[in-house]
């Protein structure tokens, strides 16, 4: 009996729950039936695994919402959900923004596989997304409401594989991926049909090694790289994952080039990795030395001094997610999802903190890749290169 | 395979298996005594790395004073789950410790997640250990060195401890049978938490050499190495403190060279760590060192 | 067959289908999310529950049944032409290439698969005692995503699936939820229920009495890993994506939150405290974000929700060890001796 009662009580407190969390969103809208917000829903990963580049994306979203608090004469509101770096999560996150929330239009995520969950949902419900750094082809394909400000994989790959086969002048490369990540394993695979084009030679993509998200100790793949002794080595990865692989690269005596792209551009490669990462070679969108559009500095400028140091290039994506988004209603002279989405479509020539972007037929970014190295613990700017 | 590629391999596994070896025996004392798989002590492990860090970078302190306090609070750290987690179950199926272990080991990750952040931390390394030794072309750095001599060290120390000390006695009483250890006037409650205590030191020093073997900080940091050093205390015969040091060279060892040997598996490192895992229960449950130890019913 | 009871038992389904009826057409997108992923979960909860509570074996592989049983039924119902678009690294096993079949078929074989392989694995652990057994089950967890994420011709790695028809709706997840109910309280009644918890109480005892241990383990592991399959397969079309990073260890936690909250062993709790979880786990969200309480702001502090939930499982352990139904159930009789009593005092 005292359980029967207890399992009421429950059900009571449940149900109250949740007819309260479903209720505040629609007395807001009965208070104000004119809508006179724009809200954008931001889903990002603040915990769980993929916590740091939820954190580092806020920021970017945060600082642009300071600078652009307002659009067509409206405040912009940040809806903001974590997604725990989750599917599953992510997929309710994403619905409790189209459907309860009732955003405008959304932005996000670090990581493909959570934008990939929201695809659908955002596509059902008819509301434009923005991704930010999710740079797996599947995200936005056959998905017209799924746009990113980020070049995908099959770009990153060419360009990086150019880089070793001109300026390197390499013809044996050793691979190394983490299989576990599918940013990893896209980029390999257009690196590799890449390079194998370039060079005539099926055989010049050495060896290739494979490691788990979360892995420390790569001595072993290591060292059959060194036995193999290639002319570069492309390692793209997680940051803090790389930045342990090149440091046990250093202390086998590896001085074999590393090649890598767009996430080693955080402040924590260098922290983690120390002087081994100096000389290594990536690909990104963004420099924070060379400005690439007027926007870069007046994001930089805004971010040095809110934060007081340098940012990540995720950062700068996702305050172009942003800024993008205000774009296209201003240009849409409306806040109506379908009407952002065409504006979104139509994006050409927009000047972004991490260069200008065009979105093609598939919604994902046409831009300058930025080649950058590292020279004493510092990110230092070496080349742009233009999409063919 | 050329030689000097195998005796590189033969090295990065022996640094490799020390540092198992040495989470390994903290995790097996407390299986000895308690008969429990103290999920926590990967979490253990990592708080003692952030204690490191904190005390370094934010309370200034050098960095042999930073790892001694990192020790000591992670000792005490170790105790206080112990009370907390296990205590109260002491009389309850092992099904429900199990899952208080489980929900203890959530619990602390999330809160780290909470205090320290998701974005990763770089381990303060004293210079002294980033140097590397070369020898002709096998290069081996310092850690490398100094990681299998404290393994040893603590190794002799605890043997020390376990068969020369009163306490010692004690605790293999303990495990041994628990009432008739009570019945002879021990006291099995501070018997138990001075096993977690070391327990937990151990687990310190092998987080703050993983640390400096590999400094790269986040709150989810200790799963695997918990469960690779749990791996290892099996193979060696879960509850034998020299077993768990052979198991920890074997698993390290055995990780590298399937690298070695078959490049083309390396994706499926951490499956191999489980399958040899399944394979030592199945064919010698009691692992390599174990006696068979008769279920108590 | 048409006594009383019974005819109570189809009443109370039969209300059930229509509060989910009403409910189905009521609610918002969101919320209807949250009730089918509330059926998923009680499919998952009360499979898991069947292993560790019923029959005692702790097992920790969960998720990685879950996932032989989304693989399969995703592979089994993508077009041809969405496997071409999916497999673009490298493409898709021939044999697999042409193969589409309806959601139910799928979803099926999915549990087959998955009840085929968690047979296979399961026969030579059995014998393993207690935290051994809920290690190497752990074990096997693990392996089977180190191998999905591995074999890229097959499952397509860590890029995952995606495109799936979002079949899975509230007919879908509910019906299989309540046939699951169903079936677990009539596997309960019968000869092999009872020899499953004969084994949890005592092995010795139950070996005594003639029961087969092998035989009963091996059957509650298989009929388990069986209903993990299939809600695997329903969160596959409920998601329209999957990958392998979905079933780590987390995903298990979250069952075995479900069934230590309501209960080892009990049907009805496992189904109240899935209910509860996934409710709770949405309506909580406020406590990531910065709450104002009017007089003073609390900043967000994102992570709270999931310290709330471990924090929970240790006190249901520590202190409450019964969960929130301990092994009783739900029955009619103390169901209508609540209301009874109820009608008792009104009057």
């Amino acid at each position: 009996m005292k359980k029967i009662s207890l399992l009421l009580v429950l059900v009571l407190v449940l149900s109250i729950a949740l007819t309260a969390c479903s209720s505040s969103s629609n007395d807001v809208a009965v208070e104000e039936p004119t809508q006179e917000v724009v809200k954008f829903g931001v889903f990002e990963p603040l915990t769980g695994a993929n916590a740091a580049g939820g954190a580092m994306e806020i920021e970017g979203i945060e600082l642009a919402q300071e600078l652009y608090p307002e659009v067509l004469g409206m405040p912009i509101e940040l809806v903001v959900v974590d997604n725990k770096s989750d599917k599953v999560e992510a997929a309710n996150a994403a619905t409790k923004l189209v459907d309860q929330d009732k955003v405008n239009a959304v932005i996000g995520s670090w990581g493909s596989s959570l934008s990939m969950a929201a695809g659908p949902i955002v596509m059902d419900a008819g509301i434009p997304a923005v991704g930010t750094s999710c740079t797996n082809p599947l995200v936005t394909l056959g998905n017209d409401f799924y746009f990113r400000v980020t070049f995908i994989d099959s770009f990153q790959g060419v360009v990086m594989a150019n880089y070793a086969y001109e300026v390197l002048g390499a013809s044996k490369v050793a691979i190394v991926q983490e299989i576990s990540n599918d940013y990893s394993v896209g980029l390999v695979k257009f690196f590799t049909d890449e390079f194998i084009k370039l060079t005539g030679d099926a055989d010049s993509i050495v060896y290739v090694a494979n490691y788990n998200t979360g892995d420390q100790d790569f001595t072993a793949q290591l060292t059959n790289i060194k036995s193999m002794n290639p002319d570069a080595i492309f390692a793209p990865g997680n940051y803090s994952e790389s930045a342990m692989l090149i440091k046990q690269a250093k202390e086998l005596d590896i001085t074999t080039p590393f090649l890598g792209a767009d996430t080693w551009e955080t402040p924590e490669f260098i922290e983690i990795g120390g002087e081994a990462v100096n000389g290594t070679v990536f690909s990104t969108f963004f420099d924070s030395q060379v400005p690439l559009t007027p926007e870069s500095e007046v994001f930089l400028d805004a971010y040095r001094a809110k934060f007081n140091k340098e940012p990540a290039s995720v950062t700068a994506l996702a305050y172009d997610a942003y800024i993008l988004l205000v774009n296209a209603i201003e240009r849409a002279g409306s806040a109506d999802p379908a009407a952002i989405r065409d504006a979104l479509a139509e994006t050409t020539g927009f000047d972004g903190a991490a260069g200008v972007i065009a979105l093609d037929a598939n919604g994902d970014a046409v831009k300058n890749a930025v080649i950058k190295t590292i020279e004493n613990g510092e990110f230092t700017y070496l080349t742009t290169i233009a999409p063919k | 395979m050329s030689l000097e590629t195998f005796f590189q391999h033969l090295s990065n596994g022996l640094a490799l298996g020390s540092l198992y070896a040495l989470i390994a025996i903290g995790y097996t004392m407390v299986y000895g005594i308690l008969r429990l798989i103290n999920f926590a002590h990967g979490d253990i492990f990592m708080i003692s790395t952030y204690i490191v860090f904190y005390g370094v970078t934010m309370f200034l302190m050098p960095w042999w004073v930073a790892f001694v306090v990192a020790i000591l609070l992670t000792g005490i750290f170790g105790i206080l789950v112990e009370r907390v987690a296990y205590r109260p179950l002491r009389d309850s199926p092992r099904i429900s410790v199990m899952i208080s272990a489980i929900g203890a080991s959530f619990l602390i990750e999330n809160l780290a997640i909470v205090i320290f952040g998701g974005r990763p931390k770089a381990f303060p390394i004293p210079d002294y250990f980033n140097q590397v030794a070369h020898f002709n072309t096998i290069s081996i750095p310092f850690a490398n060195f100094f990681i299998p001599i404290v393994t040893l060290t603590s190794l002799v120390i605890l043997l020390f401890i376990v068969n020369k000390t009163k306490t010692g006695m004690a605790m293999r009483a303990v495990s041994k049978d628990y009432e008739a250890a009570r019945l002879m006037g021990i006291n099995v409650d501070n018997i138990i938490s001075i096993t977690f205590g070391i327990g937990s030191m151990l687990a310190a020093i092998g987080g703050i050499l993983w640390g400096i073997k590999y400094p790269n900080l986040i709150p989810l940091l200790g799963i695997m190495p918990g469960l690779k050093a749990f791996i290892a205390a099996v193979i060696g015969g879960i509850g034998d403190i020299k077993g768990a040091v052979i198991g920890g060279f074997l698993l390290g060892m055995s990780e590298i060279m399937i690298i070695a040997f078959l490049p083309s598996l390396t994706g499926y490192r951490d499956a191999f760590a489980f399958i040899l895992l399944i394979a030592i229960l199945l064919f010698k449950p009691s692992g390599l060192m174990g006696q068979n130890v008769t279920e108590k019913v | 067959m048409f006594n009383k009871k019974n005819l109570y038992r189809m009443g109370l389904i039969l209300l059930t289908v229509i509060v989910l009826a009403i409910l189905n057409s009521v609610l918002g997108k969101y919320q209807v999310r949250i009730l089918n992923l509330a059926g998923i979960y009680i499919v998952l909860g009360l499979s898991l529950n069947l292993i560790n509570g019923f029959t005692g074996l702790f097992s920790l592989g969960h998720a990685g049944f879950m996932a032989i049983g989304a693989y399969t039924s995703a592979l089994l119902t993508m077009s041809a032409v969405q496997k071409q678009a999916n497999f673009f690294v490298q493409p898709i096993v021939p044999w697999l290439a042409n193969i589409e079949l309806g959601f139910l078929p799928a979803m099926m074989i999915g549990g087959i698969v998955s009840a085929i392989i968690g047979a296979l694995l399961a026969a030579p652990i059995l014998r393993l005692k207690d935290d051994y057994l809920a290690i190497a089950t752990l074990g096997f967890g693990e392996i089977i995503r180190v191998i999905f994420t591995n074999t890229q011709s097959l499952t397509n790695g860590a890029l995952g699936l995606k495109g799936l028809t979002r079949f899975t709706n509230v007919p879908y997840s509910w019906g299989i939820a309540l046939l699951t109910i169903i079936f677990m309280f009539s596997l309960r009644r019968s000869s092999y229920g009872k020899a499953f918890m004969a084994i949890r109480e005592d092995e010795i005892a139950a070996e005594a009495m003639g029961i087969d241990l092998f035989k009963h383990k091996l059957l509650a592991f298989t009929i388990g890993s069986f209903f993990a399959g299939v809600g695997g397969a329903l969160l596959a079309h409920l998601m329209g994506t999957i990958d392998p990073l979905m079933f780590r260890f987390l995903m298990t936690f979250n069952i075995l939150l479900i069934v230590v909250l309501g209960g080892i062993g009990s049907i009805s709790g496992t189904v109240i405290s899935a209910i509860i979880v996934t409710v709770s786990m949405e309506a909580l969200r406020f406590l990531d974000s910065a709450i104002n309480l009017g007089f003073v702001v609390i900043p967000s502090v994102p992570g709270m929700r999931m310290v709330l939930f471990s924090m929970l499982l240790m006190l249901v352990i520590l202190f409450y060890q019964h969960g929130l139904m301990g092994r009783d159930e739900i029955t009619l009789d103390t169901l209508g001796g609540f209301f009874g009593k109820f009608k008792k005092k009104e009057a």
